[in-house]
C-alpha cells in the first residue's frame, strides 16, 4: 500500500528546540507550513506560522462519538492522536472552483481555474495518513482519468510524516497493514525522542527534496542508541492498539450478506450525516454546482465534496437508487471494505478511526464489519 | 439572451415576524443588482408601490392561521406563475405552530384581554397544505445566500442548488470540529437540512434546526445520543419543537418524548 522508496535513507538528530529550523527551512523553500493546531476544541491541520502553534503538552482521549483534548506533562509536540481533518483538506480541498464562463456580448468565454495550488509542506502525517494518500494517489492520479488538479496540488505538497508514540482508542491500523511506524511515501520522517537522551527527534529523509531539507537543519549524527529509541516508540504505539478489523476474505463476507437483515439495524442507528466520509481521508466522492450571478454574464462551475449518504448521490432518470439509510450504510462499507479492492487494486481503509471518532452517534466501522463476520451466512449454492 | 422584460416579483406576509421578508432587504451588496434584474411588483413591507398581479414569482413568508389567510393564499397562487414558501412558517407552520400541539383557546385566554375578539384556526400549516408551492426556503429566517441562490437559479431558468442533506456536511466541509463530538454540546446538525453553511457550529454553538429536517432525518438516533450526553426529556422536547416542531419527523420525535 504504501510506496517504498530503495533509496538509502539519510538521518539525523534535530534537538527539539531547534524544531522551529524545520519550519524556516520549509518557508525558505516556499513550502508554506500547514500542521497540527488546535482549532476549538480539537487539533486539526491549518497552516501555522510557528512551532508555537503546535499542540504542545496536549493529548487527546477518543472513543466511538467522542473527542477530548486533554493535557500531557511532558511537553510532546505530537502527543496528540489523528483530529478530524486530513491531508484530504489540502490536496483534494471540500471546495473548488473548476471554471467560470464569462458572457461578453453574444460570445461565451470560459476560463478555466487552474492556478497552481501554494506549494505546502503538510507536517505531523502520521503512517496510515500516508497510506491514505497513496490510495488517494491512485483514485486521481490512474490513466487515464487523472484528475489535474489533485495531481497540481499533489506536485506541490511536501510531506513530513511523524511516526506515532501512542494510539487511540479508536485506532486499528495495525489490522490493516498501514501503520503504526511509517514505512515510506514521505519526504521527511520524524520521530519525536524523549529519553535520557532529551527531548530530540530522529529525522529520516525519504526524498531528495527531504535531503535538501534535511540538509538545511542543524542536526547532529544519529547513533544506534536514537534508531533504538525511535523503535521503542513504534512499539509503544503498536502495543497501545486494541482495536481490530479482521479483512481475511472480507470482501466476499460483504458481498455474500448484502441482503442480510443486519443492514436494518445499523440503518436504524445511522444519522446518514456523512460525517464519516467527510472525516475519511481516503473518501473521494464530489459533485459539481453551478451557480449563476443576478446579471447572468458569470457563472462559476465548483467541485464540492459529496457523500454516498445522501438521497440525491444516487439520483439517476426516475429517482435515487439508495432510498434507504441501510441502503446507503452498506454501500458505503461494501464499497470501502469491498468493491475497492476490485476498483483500485487495495481497501479503502486505511485503520485511521476517524470515522468511529466522529460519529455523533459513534457507529464503528470494525464493529459492524466484524459483527456481519460473525453473522456470515456461509455461501448458498446458486439455485436455479 | 437577456430577457426583454424584468420578472415580476410579489412578496407577500402571513402569519410570520417579517424577518425572511427583511433577509430580502438584507441583500444589500446585491440590492442593486437585484432591482434591476428583477420587478418589484409588490412588497408592502419595503414599498408602497404595488402593481396588480399576474407575478412571475411570488415570496410567500409566513403561515395559514385565519381562514381568512387560507383564502388569500388561493388568490396569491391563483396570480403567481411560480410560489415560493421562505422560512419555518411557510415551510413548516412556525413557532406558533406550538398551538398544534395543545388547544388554541388556552393560548387566546393567556394572551389576550378580549379573547372573544380573536378569530383563527386550531392549527398553524405550512403554505403547501394549502396550495401547490415550486419551492420552499428554509431557516428562521432565511439564509441571504440561498434567497439569491434561487432568484438567479429562476433568472436564468437554472434548477436552483438547494441541499436537501445534512447541516454538517457544510460543517464539515468548512473544517469545524464537531461540537458534538469534541465537546459534548448537544447539536441538532445531524438531523437539520443544510443551507445555512453551518452557522451556529461555526461559532461552537449546537445548530438548533431552524432550518427543519434533513432528507431522512434519523430522529430517534439523534434523540438516543442526546439522552447519552445527559440532555433530559425536557430539553430534547424543546430541541424538536422549535420553529419546526410541526414538521416530520420533528413531530413524531417530540410527540414520542411527550408521551
Amino acid at each position: 500500500m504504501v510506496i517504498s522508496d530503495s533509496r538509502p535513507e539519510r538521518s539525523a538528530v534535530l534537538d527539539a528546540r531547534d524544531l522551529g529550523s524545520l519550519l524556516e527551512a520549509l518557508q525558505l523553500r516556499g513550502y508554506g507550513p500547514v500542521g497540527p493546531t488546535i482549532v476549538g476544541d480539537a487539533v486539526v491541520l491549518r497552516p501555522i506560522a510557528g512551532v508555537d502553534e503546535l499542540p504542545s503538552g496536549v493529548g487527546d482521549a477518543q472513543e466511538p462519538g467522542s473527542y477530548r483534548l486533554a493535557p500531557r506533562d511532558d511537553g510532546r509536540f505530537f502527543g496528540h492522536n489523528l483530529g478530524p481533518s486530513s491531508a484530504k483538506r489540502f490536496l483534494f480541498p471540500p471546495v473548488r472552483s473548476l471554471w467560470t464562463a464569462i458572457r461578453i456580448g453574444p460570445q461565451v468565454r470560459i476560463e478555466a481555474n487552474d492556478d497552481p495550488p501554494p506549494k505546502i509542506a503538510l507536517i505531523g502525517l502520521r503512517a496510515c495518513d500516508l497510506a491514505a494518500i497513496a490510495i488517494q494517489d491512485r483514485v486521481f492520479g490512474r490513466e487515464p482519468y487523472v484528475d489535474p488538479h489533485y495531481q497540481a496540488a499533489r506536485e506541490n505538497a511536501l510531506l513530513i510524516a511523524v511516526n506515532c508514540s501512542q494510539a487511540a482508542a479508536t485506532c486499528f491500523c495495525a489490522s490493516m497493514g498501514t501503520g503504526p511506524r511509517v514505512g515510506g511515501g514521505f519526504d521527511l520522517c520524524l520521530t519525536e525522542l524523549l529519553d535520557a537522551g532529551g527531548h530530540r527527534f530522529l529525522v529520516e529523509a525519504g526524498s531528495e527534496k527531504g535531503d535538501q531539507v534535511l540538509a538545511d537543519l542543524p542536526t547532529t549524527v544519529a547513533t544506534e542508541r536514537d534508531r533504538r529509541a525511535a523503535r521503542a516508540e513504534s512499539d509503544r504505539a503498536q502495543a497501545q492498539i486494541q482495536r481490530r478489523l479482521d479483512t481475511d476474505g472480507l470482501k466476499d463476507v460483504l458481498y455474500r450478506n448484502a441482503e442480510h437483515p443486519y443492514w436494518n439495524t445499523v440503518g436504524e442507528r445511522c444519522l446518514a450525516c456523512g460525517n464519516c466520509t467527510l472525516v475519511c481521508p481516503t473518501c473521494f466522492c464530489a459533485t459539481v454546482e453551478d451557480a449563476s450571478d443576478l446579471t447572468g454574464d458569470r457563472t462559476e462551475r465548483t467541485r464540492i465534496w459529496d457523500s454516498c449518504f445522501n438521497l440525491e448521490f444516487s439520483y439517476i432518470h426516475g429517482g435515487s437508487v439508495r432510498t434507504s439509510t441501510a441502503a446507503r450504510y452498506r454501500q458505503w462499507i461494501t464499497h470501502k471494505l469491498g468493491a475497492w479492492i476490485e476498483q483500485f487494486g487495495t481497501s479503502g481503509c486505511v485503520g485511521c478511526g476517524r470515522c468511529i471518532a466522529w460519529c455523533p452517534v459513534g457507529i464503528d466501522i470494525t464493529e459492524e464489519a466484524g459483527r456481519l463476520r460473525s453473522e456470515d451466512r456461509a455461501p448458498q449454492p446458486v439455485g436455479r | 439572451m437577456k430577457p426583454t422584460r424584468r420578472p415580476r416579483v410579489a412578496v407577500w406576509k402571513f402569519a410570520s415576524c417579517d424577518g425572511c421578508q427583511l433577509t430580502v432587504l438584507d441583500c444589500e451588496d446585491e440590492l442593486l443588482a437585484l432591482a434591476e434584474a428583477i420587478e418589484i411588483a409588490y412588497f408592502p413591507e419595503a414599498t408602497r408601490a404595488s402593481s396588480p398581479g399576474p407575478y412571475d414569482v411570488s415570496l410567500v413568508e409566513g403561515s395559514i392561521t385565519t381562514r381568512n389567510d387560507a383564502k388569500r393564499i388561493l388568490k396569491v397562487r391563483k396570480q403567481s406563475r411560480i410560489v415560493v414558501a421562505i422560512g419555518a412558517c411557510a415551510t413548516a407552520g412556525g413557532i406558533q405552530a406550538l398551538r398544534n400541539h395543545a388547544d388554541v383557546a388556552d393560548y387566546t385566554r393567556a394572551v389576550y384581554a378580549h379573547p372573544e375578539w380573536i378569530e383563527t384556526l386550531d392549527k398553524s400549516t405550512p403554505i403547501r397544505n394549502h396550495v401547490y408551492v415550486d419551492y420552499e426556503l428554509r431557516g428562521c429566517p432565511i439564509a441571504k445566500g440561498q434567497l439569491l441562490e434561487l432568484v438567479t437559479a429562476l433568472l436564468a431558468g437554472r434548477r436552483p442548488n438547494l441541499p436537501v442533506y445534512s447541516v454538517c456536511e457544510e460543517c464539515k466541509r468548512k473544517g469545524n470540529p464537531c461540537v458534538m463530538v469534541a465537546r459534548g454540546v448537544p447539536c441538532m446538525g445531524p438531523v437539520t437540512q443544510a443551507g445555512c453553511g453551518a452557522l451556529c457550529p461555526s461559532f461552537a454553538r449546537g445548530c438548533y434546526a431552524c432550518f427543519g429536517p434533513c432528507e431522512g432525518a434519523n430522529v430517534h438516533a439523534l434523540d438516543a445520543a442526546l439522552a447519552k450526553l445527559g440532555v433530559g426529556e425536557e430539553d430534547r422536547l424543546r430541541a424538536f419543537r422549535g420553529f419546526n416542531g410541526y414538521a416530520e419527523p420533528f413531530r413524531e420525535a417530540a410527540e414520542a418524548l411527550n408521551r
